[in-house]
């Protein structure tokens, strides 16, 4: 307590000692983040999501643990005489699935996928969202007019149905689930930013920029998107759970991750298939709970740090 | 000026299925695999093959096929099937009526659920009642439909079946013209797993738009001039909060037209988009571009019809077309 102090500590006790007021000065993550920490909410659902990313980290010693490789099959430990799946027990704490295999394991290796998948793709249609959105807000006329058919244009395609042809014909891979979610994800929160800068662009900071002869990506970067870092940063949260579900989907489709890797999708699928959940409903149970608290977890998460970062807006939407 | 206005958006719809059609062929123009071999199966002699490609042209440049393609489209012939050598126009048509009974349905009670509960909400934004609606909606928008159908079918099919009660039947569908008690009964369940779903979607958009329009001053002249609460909120207040709402149900009827593929696929449905799935496992591309361009006419089509409806209640919006 004596001796070193934070500048903090020190107005405050500067505060104490004087009977002033001492305003102490803080930034706006700071502010944002003491919000956050405010709502009981966000900070289980941020604890929720460190867990699972230590889950998906540490997967490998999981295996090492159990003892259970993800793909390995326990034809005579993991099924009974009759072939059915061995319900939870202490030699495997979430049951094995139609093959003898490990659940939790597999689960642990599942949520890399989701998380590499949902986190990554979000972060790139996000990219290219603002990229496309700031041009064509900034420039406006016939470029905004060109790039706002284009996402109009992207945004009239039944997407899903474009997906599985695509993928059908090019092979599934973790990259190509990447891609097609960035390629069917983009438009929203390109025309969000496209209407923000728009906006922006006529405001007097803008034109002063201009007059100091700064060039358009320097305005643009300068200038205009650390203007946006809220909605960014919200809807980006905001876009993970979305990916996530889109890439179980398609690997519940079978058009996502190959078999036999694991996903939480593909493994909701082997799930269906044969109907094999009916007599092991831990097999839909297991992935289908992780899958909903991962998306609940980055919902909440996304409301909570829209009404942290914007709390003018917190009651509404 | 609106005849102006719908020109264009019929022209945009066109430009969007023109790109769609390409976007198809192309795709299926490079796919690894004969389609020749699809058709004939393993067996098929080389002069058999050649014939196969002779036929259908496949053996002619990109260009001439997609023109072939492009022609025969638009005098309403989509091809044959590889498998099952029936047109595609056909099969597509016969699962029309499954996929359009389950969306419909869903539709009617989502709406049902979602906006009572939004505006609800929003009439005591922070009480209980509206925490009670928002955690229903969050909740809601966080499942995944797959994993909802599937609860739904293990603890409200299977587990009563297995005690001897039945109260929903196998999945599976039966057409309305035999009767639309067993219809209903057996679209019950994928009608409320797609409708819990987005009726949380809903919740939450009416919520916000009400929010939103709720605190506009022609509501609060409205409660000056001692209207009742009831008449403020849903003849006032509701009718300017429609327009984002009837936007986003039509792109969600749209792209559902085309295909609820995963509750269809879970239900055993036998609709457009569990044709889409067998399709594109069986690499039967002329049914598969047949559904793709089908989903695009109904999400096209429909964004027309509400840009017109629109642009007939609001004259500003047509002279900015």
């Amino acid at each position: 307590m004596i001796g070193f102090r934070t500048p903090r500590q020190a107005a405050v006790l500067a505060e104490q000692a004087s009977g002033d007021v001492v305003v102490v000065q803080r930034g706006s993550a700071s502010l944002t983040l003491r919000r956050l920490a405010q709502d009981p909410t966000s900070i289980v659902a941020a604890g929720f999501i460190i867990a699972l990313v230590m889950f998906a980290i540490f997967a490998p010693i999981v295996a090492q643990l159990t003892g259970h490789l993800p793909n390995q099959q326990f034809r005579t430990l993991g099924l009974s005489p009759a072939g059915i799946p061995v319900a939870p027990s202490a030699d495997f704490v979430f049951g094995t699935d139609h093959l003898g295999r490990d659940v939790m394991v597999r689960l642990a290796y599942g949520a890399r996928v989701s998380l590499l998948v949902g986190v990554l793709a979000s972060l790139l249609a996000a990219a290219i969202g603002i990229i496309i959105g700031t041009i064509a807000g900034y420039f406006g006329g016939r470029t905004d007019t060109i790039l706002s058919r284009i996402m109009d244009l992207a945004m009239s395609v039944p997407f899903l149905l474009c997906a599985i042809s695509l993928v059908s014909v090019l092979g599934p891979s973790l990259q190509l689930s990447t891609g097609v979610i960035v390629f069917f994800t983009w438009t929203p929160i390109g025309r969000v930013i496209r209407g923000q800068v728009l906006a922006l662009r006529q405001r007097e900071f803008v034109e002063a920029a201009r007059s100091l002869g700064s060039s358009h990506a320097s305005i643009m970067l300068r200038d205009i998107l650390p203007n946006l870092m809220v909605p960014i940063i919200i809807y980006t949260t905001l876009m993970i759970p979305a990916a996530i579900v889109f890439e179980a989907t398609l690997s519940f489709l079978g058009m996502g991750i190959v078999p036999p890797d694991a996903s939480w999708g593909g493994m909701l699928s082997e799930a269906a298939g044969n109907s094999i959940y009916l007599a092991a409903p831990w097999l839909v149970l297991i992935p289908g709970v992780a899958l909903l608290l991962t998306t609940l977890a980055f919902n909440l998460l996304g409301d909570g740090l829209r009404d942290a970062l914007d709390p003018q807006a917190a009651r509404k939407a | 000026m609106l005849l102006r206005f719908l020109g264009s958006r019929i022209a945009f719809g066109v430009l969007v299925l023109f790109v769609l059609s390409i976007f198809v062929f192309v795709l299926f123009y490079i796919a690894p695999g004969d389609p020749a071999r699809v058709i004939a199966g393993d067996k098929a002699t080389e002069a058999l093959l050649v014939q196969i490609r002779e036929n259908l042209g496949l053996n002619r440049p990109m260009y001439e096929q997609y023109w072939i393609f492009i022609t025969n489209l638009l005098q309403g012939d989509l091809g044959y099937s590889y498998r099952s050598q029936l047109a595609v126009t056909e099969i597509v048509a016969s699962r029309i009526p499954v996929t359009m009974s389950l969306v419909f349905g869903a539709v009617v009670l989502w709406l049902a659920l979602g906006v009572p509960i939004g505006i609800a909400s929003a009439r005591k934004p922070g009480s209980f009642r509206d925490r009670a609606g928002q955690t229903f909606a969050i909740v809601g928008i966080s499942f995944p439909t797959f994993v909802l159908g599937m609860m739904a079918l293990y603890v409200l099919f299977f587990l009563p079946t297995r005690a001897g009660i039945t109260l929903f039947p196998p999945s599976g569908y039966s057409p309305i013209e035999d009767g639309i008690g067993q219809w209903a009964w057996h679209l019950l369940l994928p009608w409320a797993t797609l409708a819990l779903v987005s009726a949380a979607i809903y919740a939450r958009l009416t919520r916000g738009q009400m929010l939103e329009v709720l605190g506009e001053d022609y509501i609060r002249t409205a409660r000056a001039k001692g209207l009742t609460e009831r008449r403020v909120v849903y003849r006032h207040a509701l009718r300017s909060a429609m327009p984002p709402l009837v936007t986003q149900l039509g792109t969600d009827v749209g792209l559902m037209l085309g295909g609820a593929i995963v509750i269809e696929q879970v239900f055993g449905l036998p609709g457009l988009g569990r044709l889409a799935v067998t399709a594109v496992e069986n690499q039967d591309r002329p049914v598969v571009i047949g559904i793709v361009l089908l989903g695009g006419l109904f999400v096209v089509t429909i964004n027309i019809i509400i840009d017109t409806l629109y642009a007939l209640m609001d004259s500003r919006i047509r002279t900015s077309a």
